[in-house]
């Protein structure tokens, strides 16, 4: 069949084309801006190609090395933080009671940290850690093991994934309690009937019926840890060394510490991309091939 | 295969004030479901003929007597471990799983030699039509399709005591109903199994069931076969549930072989002993008919449907307004019209339970 063509439905589209304009083109071509041009200074700027692009994906550069080190590091964190708190999420709301008082008092206290606001986050830990007032880090110390956040690179790692996990497992919890209440009672009478052990519910019911949750939930918390900032800046400044720079930390240093703007802009877009591109890559996978295997 | 003894089931929801008369979702029954045949549980939604469904699985433990299956207390055993298959108004299906899969599921579970399994998953999607299906995900298929897979589910373990089903067509298409009914009629008739059917749409339980439980307000009313229902209701709400539309009821005074409604007599047939409580005379309006003249008592004509298949006169008797049948070919004129009933259509309820006349003191 033929559609017909209505040039006027541009014309209804144009409010919105107008205000992303606004929101998020115009602020990203002064970052295009500078990522295509160098100084010498005085607020004189000359156009300067790709290269502090090429400079930036190619290791063996200052620059380059820099990043892909970053790049490493963010990518371990967010894996490492996905393989903690997915699981772990998913083992609290299952715990989560289903009915009566005791609902509300679980919600409650597992929503808390979601609370906090981030930069409060990171001072709580960053004194909890420390090992001469720090409950945490006191604590450990004299159990006799060798923790220092500052000094230590494990110990500082540790400190941060578990600050992580500490922040935003109740929101997998949170997620994976709703999809958990939608599944029918039926379901598990059926499971019952069918001599179907606990495991086996789990796998066969509960797990399938979170997928749609759970791909939310991996989608965020990808998100969430591989743009993680304001915590680890206050914890460990990302250190000790370059040990917890992550990207966005590596890049704040570099454009606002270094008022390196070429590098800094260029750094921001290849970032951005690469958030973009794993986060379409996940959800195409995640979703499409599960819907593969119907047909 | 099992025969299941109803000892006295009955089910209260415990009750906040101890002081407070306990309230039954379902009042003690005693009931036998015999080996092979099929019942229909019939009710409206709340009538406790769900709860009653529950406590044979084993999903809800009654609060009064005993469950029997073959002479076998299984009051406090719990479901897996019962034997019972059932469905739900909703498809209970394994979305990851293939149909064939899905299937073999209560098998493997119960460890079942894998070669008996998949001869017996063959057997019960043949008789199900889901042989072209077999290795497609479940998920993807139509509604009733999984319906049939939750069936099927129930149907493949051969040491099932009773089938049991939950509204299973509510979902179900109307145009798929008929066929998905007469499927679980087939079945029934190939697997010689006690199904036992939970429905509020009596043209299913009607059609389905050998005999029929009508259930209202935790009660089970009357149990029969559909015609039993249909001409003797023992209760006056199976005569208003069962039957469209429902029977008449008439406020009477029992005299002797008749019943005076208003300043209409019918003549009953048989001699009713004067009864306390109300008395109501009821009768289909199937079995009713009106007509310009001749015997019978003078009703004002209200309104006329016409249901294509047969016209219903709405008609007033004395204040009170009942329903008729207009017998092919007849047309009222005017406003009144007589009514006339046979006398063994007529029924007499006292507080809303039928009783029967004395026949052997007849018609004087």
């Amino acid at each position: 069949m033929e559609k017909a063509i209505n040039n006027r439905a541009w014309f209804f589209v144009l409010p919105v084309l107008v205000f992303v304009l606004f929101s998020s083109l115009v602020p990203l071509m002064t970052v295009i801006n500078y990522s295509v041009q160098d100084t010498m200074g005085q607020n004189n700027f000359f156009f300067n190609g790709i290269a502090w692009f090429q400079n930036l994906l190619d290791p063996t550069t200052d620059i380059g090395g820099r990043f892909a080190a970053a790049l490493v590091r963010n990518l371990l964190f967010s894996f490492v933080v996905l393989l903690i708190e997915l699981p772990l999420g998913v083992g609290a709301a299952l715990c989560i009671p289903r009915h009566g008082w005791k609902v509300g008092a679980t919600l409650v206290l597992i929503a808390l940290p979601l609370l906090i606001p981030y930069n409060v986050v990171g001072t709580i830990w960053q004194i909890f850690a420390r090992a001469d007032i720090g409950l945490l880090g006191y604590v450990l110390t004299h159990l006799g093991i060798a923790y220092n956040d500052t000094q230590d690179p494990t110990s500082a790692w540790a400190t941060i994934l578990v600050m992580d996990v500490w922040h935003w497992t109740g929101m997998v919890a949170l997620l994976a309690y709703a999809g958990l209440k939608s599944i029918p009672d039926a379901f598990y009478q059926a499971a019952r009937i069918d001599g179907a052990g606990r495991w086996s519910v789990f796998r066969n019911i509960e797990l399938p019926k979170l997928q749609k949750v759970l791909v939310i939930a991996v989608l965020l918390r990808f998100m969430g840890s591989f743009m993680i900032y304001t915590e680890p800046s206050i914890v460990t400044g990302g250190g000790p060394g370059e040990s917890t720079s992550f990207l966005s930390l590596d890049l704040v240093k570099i454009a606002l510490g270094q008022v390196d703007l070429g590098n800094g802009a260029a750094m921001s877009l290849v970032y951005n991309l690469i958030t973009l591109t794993i986060c379409w890559v996940f959800f195409t996978v995640m979703t499409q091939l599960d819907r593969r295997k119907d047909v | 295969m099992a025969t299941i003894t109803l000892d006295g089931i009955g089910h209260a929801y415990p009750s906040r004030d101890p002081g407070e008369a306990r309230r039954y979702a379902l009042k003690p029954v005693h009931h036998v479901w015999r080996q092979g045949r099929a019942y229909a549980l019939l009710g409206p939604s709340g009538c406790g003929k769900t709860t009653l469904l529950n406590i044979i699985s084993g999903l809800v433990t009654p609060s009064d007597g005993r469950l029997l299956f073959d002479g076998q207390d299984m009051t406090h055993v719990s479901t897996e471990r019962r034997n019972i298959a059932q469905v739900f108004q909703f498809p209970v299906i394994y979305d990851t799983m293939t149909v064939r899969e899905n299937l073999l599921f209560p098998l493997r579970n119960r460890g079942v030699a894998k070669a008996a399994a998949g001869a017996r998953v063959q057997e019960i999607a043949t008789l199900l039509d889901l042989v072209p299906v077999l290795d497609r995900r479940a998920r993807g298929l139509t509604a009733d399709a999984k319906q049939k897979i939750s069936l099927g589910r129930g149907l493949v373990r051969s040491d099932v005591s009773a089938v049991l089903f939950d509204e299973p067509l509510t979902v179900i298409d109307p145009a798929l109903k008929w066929e998905l009914r007469s499927k679980l009629k087939a079945v029934h008739e190939a697997l010689d199994m006690l199904m036992i059917y939970v429905t509020h749409d009596q043209v299913e339980a009607m059609t389905f069931a050998d005999e029929v439980v009508v259930m209202n307000d935790g009660r089970v009313l009357q149990i029969g076969t559909p015609t039993e229902l249909f001409e003797r209701p023992a209760h006056a709400f199976v005569g208003y549930f069962i039957g469209s539309p429902g029977m008449n009821f008439l406020p009477a005074v029992l005299q002797g072989d008749s019943a005076r409604v208003a300043d209409a007599v019918f003549p009953l047939g048989m001699r009713y002993a004067t009864r306390s409580g109300t008395i109501r005379l009821g009768f289909r309006p199937d079995y009713a008919t009106v007509t310009t003249g001749g015997e019978g008592v003078p009703v004002a004509v209200r309104r006329i449907e016409d249901l294509g298949r047969r016209r219903l006169a709405r008609v007033a008797l004395g204040g009170h307004e009942l329903v008729a049948t207009l017998p092919p070919g007849t047309t009222l004129d005017g406003a009144t019209a007589r009514l006339h009933v046979t006398p063994q259509h007529l029924h007499v309820y006292v507080d809303d339970e039928r009783i029967d006349g004395d026949t052997s003191g007849g018609a004087a």
